[in-house]
């Protein structure tokens, strides 16, 4: 097993080395210009020439790419052309708030979507069944802004019972902090719930009709243990995939989310990085979010061999 | 139901809420009275305001750089780090005294040595600055207190210029910093202001502090703009940067923030029923829309072409599809300068008032020779004016019988794209629209826009000798009567020759807690003299 996660590990590096290429070049090819959002409306054409050729943007683009491909392999992600600062400082300013607000939403996501699946295909056929049903696709159905709106109406501007915008580091508090991010991580969960409820009660459907279920009912077990047991850990493997791609779901619906909220987190800052052409930035984010993907995609192969034995590496 | 009208209606059923409660930070009642939450038009992602020149930056610059002049409520430079100025006969020597015990926020004085320094870099970037510059024989530091300017020539505007608010502003910092290449960042924010800039908490994109400077020494006389005595009442200012306008407008409800720089149009009915709320006016100088054509290029490189235009844009359409039903908001204009200031005209401005002429300009566009080819025109998505504009100006050109290619893009993009000077199918363009704001439109010299000065002129690249004659006879004119003289005949040239078609004038609120007092009208949000109660 531990060759096998040294083995995948390493095979991350090319996967890094063709996105980072990849990324390059699509910045390289795509329009706009930093020189000219750094200089403002007024300056002249003159202005955002020098401003273009002292970033260096002016260079071929495999001396732009190698120069940055070295800073890269010795660990500089380079500095913001805007900030001035380095970039990796600006994505560890800014990793606590969506690590925190994924973290809360991957937790409650898997803490309401599995019992509700496995609540509707226990009562398949049933009003229960239905009523949830008819949730997930109405919560899969409503753009994450819209949710979050209304939650920022109802418990922030009518209850005043949370805060509208903002975030709290951890370090403050965990009230504190939890209560800036309820709201964000109910409006970004809403659609993961859906979509985690409906993958559980069809995988669950699949194994309840399995011989295995029908002997354990025959010898008389109780409901609980037949569902969380023995069916539930035997529907996991899709039910494990989905949140896998969840996860890296919820890092684009971040961006959205923390955008209504005011969160300070990596989708601010991608948004941001994106609009000006802050192209250290933008780089050094897409970086760490497909190392996060594929860290993510290990985890979820290696859970496999937790809830289903017969998966070896 | 769009996203717009969707979020116009959660602020404004959320303006019926009560304000206060949980949101707020665990400030004591004293540090929440003494610290003032702030969210600014945009983010500050880069603070040199020599080498960035967004607005932005320029107004979070103002509270931590102080200025040798300030320009007040009249539009006139007042000393304001200098103590005395003295000018040769032949004007041609400047003589500048500092104010003494002025202070740098790491302690050291300001000396000469540092202002001249400061006012190179500025003279590199700036057109008021780069004038100077070509006139200059030498800027040295006498002693400590005392510097001088010699010039080839006299300039009448020198004041003006040192003390002007448009961007980017004569801002005074130590020799270290200002030593810097003015095409490349400072790496230090130290300024003589009334604010120190807390970098360390400096979260971009998120997060901008300001502390107060115990060591700055305010003039006397009372506050005006960038003039008079900045008297700091708030120990600590927090820039807090919100994107999303409905998010901004319920913080401003729920009291999570203190004042909110721009409010969009649509959020503003629903923050005046707010009993909690001031909404205002934020600058009377507001701003002027701008339809930018390129004078390259076909068909726009022909006069009747940008005159057909100007025959059948209606300003009406363009304000209204900015601001709504608020005539307050917003007034014809037909000319290029600030309405309300002393510069303004509307010589020659017939072509602009009326009712809209499609058939003659029809017929001008055909006299133009326009066969029917694309025109490109680029608009930026992003920016609600550029947005309002550009729609407006699709179905005008269309009703011109024009071919429009409509270009949504971002303002990043329309950012770079503009530069080309390339023809429209290789990457260049004939439309683009921007806006101008009313402080940098009262007279020639910070209005680059408006100039004539062809490949050296701003993206558009227009050629008219008669500007350019005009801005020369206002940089020697004598007194005001002269200089309107000049400006009128400039307005009339610049009309005529269509450097670029206005598309109106409009104002933009502000709005803020009424626990808040202080708040005056200008070009940037000036924080001396607001204060604020528990």
């Amino acid at each position: 097993m531990l060759s096998y996660i040294l083995r995948r590990i390493l095979s991350t590096l090319p996967v890094m080395g063709i996105v980072a290429l990849f990324v390059f070049s699509l910045l390289y090819i795509a329009p706009g210009d930093p020189a000219a959002v750094i200089a403002g409306d007024q300056a002249s054409p003159a202005d955002v020439e020098r401003i273009r050729q002292s970033l260096g943007l002016d260079r071929p683009f495999l001396v732009q790419f190698s120069s940055w491909l070295w800073d890269i392999l010795h660990g500089n992600l380079g500095t913001s052309i805007f900030t001035n600062l380095p970039v990796a400082k600006m994505i560890a300013q800014r990793i606590e708030p969506t690590l925190s607000l994924m973290a809360i939403t991957l937790v409650l996501t898997i803490l309401v979507a599995v019992p509700l699946g496995v609540l509707a295909a226990w009562k398949a056929g049933s009003w229960i069944d239905r009523t949830i049903m008819a949730f997930a696709v109405f919560a899969f159905s409503l753009p994450v802004f819209v949710v979050g709106y209304v939650l920022a109406y109802v418990f922030a501007l009518q209850f005043e019972w949370l805060p509208v915008q903002g975030y709290t580091p951890l370090s403050n508090g965990v009230w504190p902090w939890f209560q800036n991010l309820i709201l964000p991580a109910l409006a970004l969960g809403s659609v993961y719930i859906a979509l985690i409820a409906r993958i559980t009660r069809a995988s669950m459907l699949e194994v309840l009709q399995q011989d295995y279920v029908r002997t354990a009912r025959a010898k008389g077990l109780d409901q609980r243990s037949i569902l969380f047991i023995h069916a539930l850990k035997n529907a996991a493997v899709p039910i494990v995939t989905v949140i896998g791609i969840g996860i890296a779901l919820l890092i684009g619906g971040a961006v959205v989310t923390e955008s209504v909220f005011a969160i300070p987190g990596l989708g601010r800052l991608t948004i941001d990085a994106i609009l000006r052409r802050d192209y250290p930035v933008i780089q050094g984010i897409v970086l760490l979010f497909s190392f996060l993907y594929v860290l993510v995609n290990l985890m979820v192969d290696v859970t496999y061999t937790l809830v289903d034995p017969r998966i070896r590496y | 139901m769009d996203r717009r009208t969707l979020l116009k209606g959660f602020a404004g059923v959320g303006s019926l809420a009560a304000t206060g409660g949980l949101s707020m930070p665990a400030l004591s009642q004293g540090a929440a009275a003494r610290t003032l939450r702030f969210v600014p038009q945009a983010n500050l992602a880069n603070f040199d305001p020599i080498w960035g020149t967004q607005y932005v930056v320029r107004n979070a610059a103002a509270m931590v750089w102080d200025t040798l002049y300030g320009v007040d409520a009249t539009l006139q430079p007042q000393r304001q780090m200098i103590e005395s100025e003295e000018t040769s006969d032949d004007g041609l020597v400047w003589t500048f005294r500092l104010r003494p015990g002025l202070k740098f926020h790491d302690g050291e004085p300001v000396l000469s040595k540092d202002v001249v320094a400061s006012l190179t870099r500025w003279s590199a970037r700036d057109p008021m600055g780069l004038m100077l510059k070509a006139l200059q024989n030498e800027l040295v530091a006498v002693d400590d207190r005392t510097f001088k300017w010699s010039l080839k020539a006299p300039y009448p505007k020198m004041l003006l210029a040192l003390g002007k608010n448009s961007t980017p502003i004569a801002f005074i910092m130590p020799e270290r910093l200002a030593q810097t290449d003015p095409f490349k960042q400072i790496p230090d924010y130290i300024g003589s202001g009334p604010m120190k800039f807390a970098k360390s908490e400096w979260v971009p994109g998120a997060k901008a502090v300001f502390e107060k400077f115990a060591d700055y020494a305010p003039r006397q006389e009372k506050a005006s703009w960038l003039a008079g005595g900045k008297q700091m009442l708030i120990d600590r200012i927090e820039w807090v940067v919100i994107p999303d306008p409905a998010t901004a407008a319920a913080a401003l409800q729920n009291g999570e923030v203190d004042w909110w720089e721009n409010p969009i149009t649509d959020l503003v009915p629903s923050l005046k029923k707010n009993r909690n709320i001031n909404v205002d006016i934020a600058d009377p100088l507001g701003n002027i829309g701008s339809f930018r054509m390129n004078h390259l290029h076909p068909p726009f490189n022909d006069v009747k072409a940008r005159r057909a235009v100007l025959t059948a844009l209606s300003q009406e359409d363009y304000m209204r599809a900015l601001v709504g039903d608020e005539p307050a908001l917003w007034k014809p204009l037909p000319g290029f300068f600030t309405p309300d200031t002393p510069l303004y005209s509307e010589a020659g401005g017939e072509i602009l008032k009326g009712k809209r002429d499609l058939t003659a300009a029809k017929k001008l566009l055909a006299e133009s020779g326009y066969s029917g080819q694309p025109v490109t025109c680029l608009v930026a998505q992003d920016q609600p004016i550029t947005k309002a504009f550009g729609d407006v100006t699709a179905d005008l050109l269309k009703q011109m019988g024009m071919n429009v290619d409509f270009v949504a893009t971002d303002w990043g993009t329309v950012g770079s794209r503009r530069a080309q000077k390339t023809p429209p199918g290789q990457g260049g363009w004939q439309v683009f629209h921007t806006w101008h704001a009313g402080a940098d439109c009262v007279n020639p010299a910070v209005y680059n826009a408006v100039r004539g000065t062809g490949d050296k002129a701003w993206f558009g690249w227009p050629t008219s000798e008669a500007v350019e004659k005009e801005v020369t006879a206002w940089f020697g004119a004598k007194n005001l009567d002269e200089e309107k003289a000049a400006v009128g005949r400039l307005n009339k040239a610049a009309l005529e020759d269509v450097v670029y078609a206005p598309t109106g004038f409009f104002l933009s609120y502000t709005a803020w807690r009424k626990n808040v007092s202080g708040i005056t009208k200008g070009p940037l949000p000036f924080f001396w003299g607001v204060s604020k109660t528990a």
